[in-house]
C-alpha cells in the first residue's frame, strides 16, 4: 500500500486508478527505452508475461510547431518542416509548400515538379532504410543496420549535393526548388538506383527470408482492416492490412499521375506484412526515380513570377502528400495577413501510434517491441 | 509440436543462419566503407553547407558588398543575425543642403546556435553578400562561444589571403 502511494507520477497514478484488478505489475517502457527511438513512453500493465493494458504517454518532444506557424511569416516557417519528421523531411516540406502554393495559386515549373519527385522518393528510400535497420536492431539483428546505413549514405551524399544538408532539409520553395540538379547528380542518382536494385535481393536473402526473423514478425500484431480504419491509420500500416490507399494515387498531386508505379498491398495484417510493404515500396521508389530521371524536362526550377513576400488571400486550404509513414496533411487558414491564422499539421505517426494500445493487448512484452517497431513511429512527428 | 517438427524448425533456422552468414562473409572480404573519424575525414563534405558567412565583395574585393539594409535580420526565422553599423554625419560644404550621412559597418553578429541553415538570409540579400561556408566541423563546448562576427571573420580571411 505504501509503495503504491509513493510510486509513479501523474500518468502512472491515473493508469493505476483505472486498474480493475489490483496486484498487477505496472511497467514504464520509455521515455528512454531504446526501442521507442525517441522519447515516447508507454505505460504497460503486465499479467505475467502478457500485456493486459497499454497506454502511450506523449508530449515529451512537443515543440509548438503549430503555434510557431501562427507567429512566423510564410517564408520563416519553412525550416520547421524539416524538423517535424526528420526521416522524411522533404515530404513535410512538400506538404507545407504545396498548401501555400495552392492557396496563392503559384504555378510550379515542370522541371521543378520532377526534381521534387526525385528528391522526395530518394528521401523515402532513406527513411525506409533507417526504419529497416532500426526495426531489425530492435529485434536483435545487428548487421542489417550497417548495410542500410551504407546505402543510405549514398543517397544522402546526393541529396547533400543539391540541398546542402543531410537530414533536416529545407529545399523546396514557393514556386519551385532552391537549386537545380546537374549532370553529376543525375548520373549519381542513376548509380544509386542500380545500387539499390543490387542490394534489395541481398536484403531479401539476409533478412526477409530469414526463418528466425519471420518467427518474430509473422502473426504478430495482427491489425484488422476495420481497426486500422477506425484509428485513421495510413501509409504502410494501412496497406499492410490490405487497403490499397496511397495519397499519390488517391489524391494525385504533382506529376505522379504521369509516372508508372504500383502500390504494394499485403493482406496478412501482421508485422511482417507491414515489413513487406515497406521493402516493396523501396523498389517502387527506385522505379519512380528512374522514370522521373528519364522524363526530366528542361526549363526553370523556380517560377519566374514566384512572389518574394507571401500574402495570401483570405481562405483556407488543405493539401496532403504521401510520406514514408502515411498521409501528411497541412491545413492552412489565412486571414489575409503575412502570417497564417491557423496551421494544422496532420501527422501519420500520431494515428498509427493511437492503435498501439489496442493492438498490444494480450501480447507478449517481447512482441510489443516488435509491434511498436513495425508501426515505424517518428516521435517528433507525433508530438509536433 | 512433436519431435519431428522441432527438428525441422531447428534445421530451417540453421539454414537461414547459414545464408545470412554467407552474405556477411562475402561483405567481410570487401574493402571497408566506414571512416575512422577523426583519424581520417571524408572528402565529400564540400557540398555540405556550413554556417552562414559574408562573402568577398564583387565590386570591392577587399570588403563585403553588404549595404546594411537589414533584410537578412528581418527574414531570419530565429533572429540569428544582427547588423551593426555607425552613422557618420559629415557637414555638407553647401550649407543649405542636408548633412551627408554615411553608414559604416562595424560588424555582423551571427548566432550559430539558433541557425537552422535554411538559407532565407542568403536568398533574400539584395546584393548577394551572404553565402554558406565550408567550415563544417565547427563545434564548441560552451554555447556563448558559438557566435561569430562575420565581418571580422571576412576581414581576417582577406588579410590572410592577400
Ligand atoms: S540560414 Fe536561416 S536561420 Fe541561419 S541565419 Fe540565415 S536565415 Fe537565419
Ligand atoms: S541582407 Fe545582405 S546587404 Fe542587407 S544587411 Fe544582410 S548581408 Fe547586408
Amino acid at each position: 500500500m505504501t509503495t503504491q502511494n509513493l510510486a509513479g507520477d501523474f500518468y502512472t497514478q491515473c493508469f493505476l486508478s483505472e486498474q480493475d484488478e489490483s496486484g498487477r505489475v505496472i511497467l514504464n517502457m520509455g521515455p528512454q527505452h531504446p526501442s521507442t527511438h525517441g522519447v515516447l513512453r508507454v505505460i504497460i500493465e503486465m499479467e505475467g508475461e502478457y500485456i493486459s493494458r497499454a497506454e502511450p504517454v506523449i508530449g515529451y518532444l512537443h515543440r509548438m510547431h503549430e503555434k510557431m506557424g501562427e507567429v512566423k511569416t510564410y517564408h520563416q516557417y519553412m525550416p520547421n518542416m524539416g524538423r517535424v519528421d526528420y526521416l522524411h523531411a522533404l515530404a513535410w516540406n512538400w506538404a507545407y509548400i504545396g498548401a501555400v502554393e495552392k492557396l496563392c495559386q503559384i504555378e510550379v515549373p515542370r522541371r521543378a515538379e520532377f526534381i521534387r519527385v526525385i528528391t522526395c522518393e530518394m528521401n523515402r528510400i532513406c527513411s525506409h532504410l533507417v526504419w529497416w535497420g532500426a526495426y531489425l536492431l530492435d529485434l536483435g539483428a545487428f548487421t542489417p543496420i550497417m548495410y542500410a546505413f551504407d546505402d543510405r549514405e549514398q543517397a544522402l551524399d546526393l541529396l547533400q549535393m543539391i540541398t546542402g544538408s543531410r537530414l533536416t532539409y529545407c529545399y523546396y520553395r514557393f514556386g519551385g526548388v532552391r537549386t537545380d540538379i546537374d549532370n553529376q547528380f543525375i548520373s549519381g542518382a542513376r548509380d544509386f538506383c542500380k545500387l539499390m536494385k543490387s542490394r534489395l535481393p541481398m536484403y531479401k536473402d539476409l533478412v526477409t527470408d530469414n526463418y528466425i526473423l519471420r518467427k518474430r514478425c509473422e502473426e504478430i500484431g495482427e491489425l484488422p482492416l476495420e481497426m486500422a480504419r477506425r484509428y485513421g491509420a495510413t501509409g504502410p500500416v494501412l496497406r499492410g492490412s490490405g487497403q490499397k490507399y496511397d495519397v499519390r494515387r488517391a489524391e494525385p498531386y504533382s506529376v505522379y499521375p504521369e509516372l508508372d508505379f504500383d502500390i504494394p498491398v499485403f493482406n496478412e495484417c501482421d508485422a511482417m506484412a507491414r515489413y513487406r510493404v515497406r521493402v516493396a515500396e523501396m523498389e517502387q521508389s527506385v522505379r519512380i526515380i528512374e522514370q522521373a530521371l528519364s522524363k526530366l524536362p528542361k526549363g526553370d526550377v523556380m517560377a519566374p513570377k514566384a512572389p518574394k513576400r507571401i500574402k495570401p488571400p483570405k481562405g483556407d486550404v488543405y493539401f496532403a502528400v504521401e510520406g514514408a509513414r502515411g498521409k501528411i496533411g497541412v491545413y492552412l487558414a489565412s486571414d489575409g495577413s503575412s502570417t497564417p491564422y491557423r496551421l494544422k499539421l496532420r501527422s501519420p505517426s500520431y494515428s498509427n501510434l493511437s492503435l498501439f494500445a489496442e493492438l498490444a493487448q494480450g501480447t507478449l512484452l517481447a512482441d510489443a517491441v516488435s509491434i511498436l517497431g513495425s508501426l515505424d513511429l517518428v516521435i517528433p512527428e507525433i508530438d509536433r | 509440436m512433436n519431435l519431428f517438427e522441432e527438428i525441422r524448425e531447428a534445421v530451417k533456422g540453421l539454414y537461414s543462419l547459414a545464408v545470412g552468414m554467407g552474405v556477411t562473409g562475402r561483405y567481410f572480404v570487401k574493402p571497408e566503407v566506414t571512416v575512422h573519424y577523426p583519424r581520417k575525414t571524408v572528402d565529400n563534405i564540400q557540398t555540405y553547407s556550413g554556417h552562414v558567412e559574408l562573402l568577398q565583395g564583387k565590386k570591392n574585393p577587399l570588403e563585403s558588398d553588404c549595404i546594411m539594409c537589414g533584410t537578412c535580420e528581418r527574414n531570419c526565422p530565429s533572429g540569428c543575425l544582427t547588423v551593426k553599423y555607425e552613422e557618420i554625419v559629415e557637414e555638407n560644404p553647401e550649407p543649405e543642403k542636408k548633412k551627408k550621412k554615411t553608414k559604416k559597418m562595424t560588424g555582423l553578429i551571427y548566432d550559430y546556435s539558433y541557425c537552422s541553415l535554411c538559407g532565407q538570409c542568403i536568398e533574400n540579400c539584395p546584393v548577394d553578400a551572404l553565402g554558406f561556408s565550408n567550415h563544417v566541423y565547427w563545434a564548441e563546448f560552451d554555447r556563448c562561444n558559438i557566435t561569430l562576427d562575420l565581418l571580422a571573420r571576412l576581414r581576417e580571411k582577406l588579410s590572410k589571403s592577400s
